[in-house]
């Protein structure tokens, strides 16, 4: 699937099993000071990420960056051997088919039901109908939603509908999960679930970064927390801790 | 493309069909409005064609030679002319024969009178043409060859014929044009109000990985189904309305319809059918494709 690292330019080389890396990375909108501003972050397979700050802080522009929605203005960004800044319009599908991803809004198709969100990300990748009913319950189970696959949306709770949308980004396996504020709308116990739903998927291997603003999950957890703060990585620590503003 | 995803973009463009009814009907209703009169200019035309053809076969260009000329001379003449190309027959009509002619058709027995032929150098050729528009070429032709005398042909006819006919056609292929453009317009309205709708889920389709071609396919599928039921109803419509005025016609002005002899449905349709598809789906596909090309940046 992946890309070899042949084409990485002279100077450091990638680890292998590193599938994150970012050096030196600015990205400036049309107005305003840079959201980020000479970003440097290597994320290893399998790690668990933490990606916290004050709003407006470039938390979110840092997720739009690894997804390839937006392109940085400077610096070098390697996904899973992928240049994301010179990959080609045509094979951006193909990146990002091993990526899921997670949305403080959940972003739900509301006509349609749990079962069918789900299995709507199989179809758009193509999987054979076949495969598409053996693994949608599958996945529906680990979310702890095997009874509700005939619900619709708006008759889920919030908590519920989080965890159809990480059902759907789990259910095409990717190697990286990116949730950006996945429990933003969420009390406290639906967060919980959420997170450590998250833990563990991470402990079947998928690498999780997850930008968050929950305090209690971020301390109580013990992973990696990387703290920002004006676009830039103000601090980086494993079993970190959330920084208080003062 | 797996089969199962094939089905499913055509599933999602039927779906589409049924997500802006109102745009989806107006844009049917357009071509619809096109593309029947485009099949009623065409039986008309069709039809009036087959009358000027009809009447066209009656036409003759007649060629009269020089006094002393002899039937080989003339059979030179006439398989030169058989050569060429807007001419579809030429008839050699001897001098006694011309001389039989007139005398059945206009001294019946007064005729017995003459004993030598009063026409023996009426001897002449008769060309029927493929297309009567090329008649004045010929003519000039024919007058330059040196042993013809005179040259007789029908032009009035032939020019009004071919005349109204060009006109009837530029009449209606502007107003098809015209509506041709709306149609595309309103495709175009249907499809960037159906992306709108959609523009959630067209967003969530990206993320996980469609391909622009996958974001696409089903809106270009929802074009061409406008396009093909657009051109399906008034096939349908015309079917009927034409076979019922053509028995209405022939049972009501009987003395016409010797003159008027129309077109069987099938032959029409023959052509009309393809025709007609091809635009509908032709305008369906072009419309929705230009649309998502422009708004539909994956
Ligand atoms: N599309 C945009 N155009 C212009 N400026 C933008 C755009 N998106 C974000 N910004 C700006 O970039 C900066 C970083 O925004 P970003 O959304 O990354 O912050 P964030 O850390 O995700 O904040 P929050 O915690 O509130 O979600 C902010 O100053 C914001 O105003
Ligand atoms: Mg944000």
């Amino acid at each position: 699937m992946e890309r070899g690292y042949k084409k990485r330019r002279p100077g450091r080389q990638i680890p292998s099993d590193e599938v994150i890396t970012m050096e030196n990375v600015t990205k400036a909108y049309s107005t305003g000071a840079p959201a980020l501003n000479g970003v440097t972050l290597h994320i290893k397979r399998g790690e668990f990420v933490f990606i916290v700050g004050d709003s407006g802080s470039g938390k979110s522009t840092l997720i739009k960056l690894l997804l390839r929605e937006l392109v940085p203005t400077d610096g070098e960004i390697t996904v899973l051997g992928y240049n994301l800044k010179r990959i080609k319009h045509s094979k951006i599908p193909k990146f990002r088919r091993n990526l899921g991803i997670v949305f403080q809004d959940f972003r739900l198709l509301k006509d349609r039901n749990v079962y069918e969100n789900v299995a709507f990300a199989q179809r758009i990748i193509q999987t054979p109908n076949r495969e598409i009913k053996r693994n949608v319950p599958s996945i529906l189970a680990t979310v702890n939603l095997a009874g509700k696959y005939k619900s619709k949306i708006n008759q889920l709770s919030g908590g519920e509908q989080q965890r159809v949308a990480l059902a759907r980004a789990l259910v095409n396996k990717p190697t990286i999960l990116l949730a950006d504020e996945p429990t933003g709308n969420l009390d406290p116990n639906n967060s919980w679930e959420i997170m450590k739903l998250m833990e563990q998927i991470n402990e079947n291997g998928t690498t999780v970064i997850v930008v968050t603003h929950n305090r209690e999950i971020v301390n109580a957890m013990k992973k990696r927390v990387i703290t920002m703060k004006k676009g830039v990585i103000i601090e980086d620590e494993e079993e970190g801790m959330y920084i208080d503003e003062d | 493309m797996r089969i199962s995803s094939f089905f499913y973009t055509i599933g999602q463009g039927f779906k589409n069909l049924g997500r802006n009814k109102w745009y989806t009907l107006a844009s049917i209703a357009t071509i619809t409005a096109c593309l029947f009169l485009f099949g009623l200019f065409y039986s008309i035309i069709k039809n009036f064609e087959h009358v000027v053809k009809t009447a066209e076969e009656g036409v003759s260009v007649t060629v009269f030679f020089n006094e002393g000329i002899t039937e080989e001379q003339i059979l030179v003449v006439k398989s030169d002319l058989e050569k060429r190309a807007e001419v579809r027959e030429v008839v050699y009509v001897s001098a006694d024969e011309a001389w039989e002619g007139f005398k059945t058709d206009y001294l019946g027995e007064y005729a017995d009178g003459f004993t030598e032929n009063p026409l023996a150098d009426s001897a002449n050729l008769q060309i029927y043409l493929n297309d009567v528009s090329m008649q004045e070429a010929l003519v000039t032709y024919i007058e330059s060859i040196d042993v013809v005398r005179e040259v007789n042909r029908s032009e009035v006819t032939a020019t009004t014929l071919s005349g109204l006919n060009l006109l009837i056609a530029y009449v209606s292929a502007g107003i098809i044009v015209v509506l041709l453009l709306v149609s595309v317009f309103l495709i175009s309205n249907t499809v960037t109000m159906g992306i709108s709708v959609r523009k959630d889920e067209i967003n969530i389709m990206k993320y996980i990985g469609a391909t622009d071609f996958f974001v696409r396919a089903p809106f270009v599928v929802e074009g061409i189904l406008i396009g093909l039921i657009g051109s399906a109803i008034p096939l349908v419509i015309i079917y009927f309305v034409y076979n019922h005025v053509i028995t209405y016609v022939a049972s009501k002005f009987t003395m016409l319809s010797s003159l008027l002899d129309f077109l069987p449905v099938e032959t029409l349709y023959h052509t009309l059918i393809p025709i007609s598809l091809c635009i509908g789906i032709g305008i369906g596909f072009f419309g929705s494709f230009i649309t998502v090309r422009k708004h539909l940046h994956v």
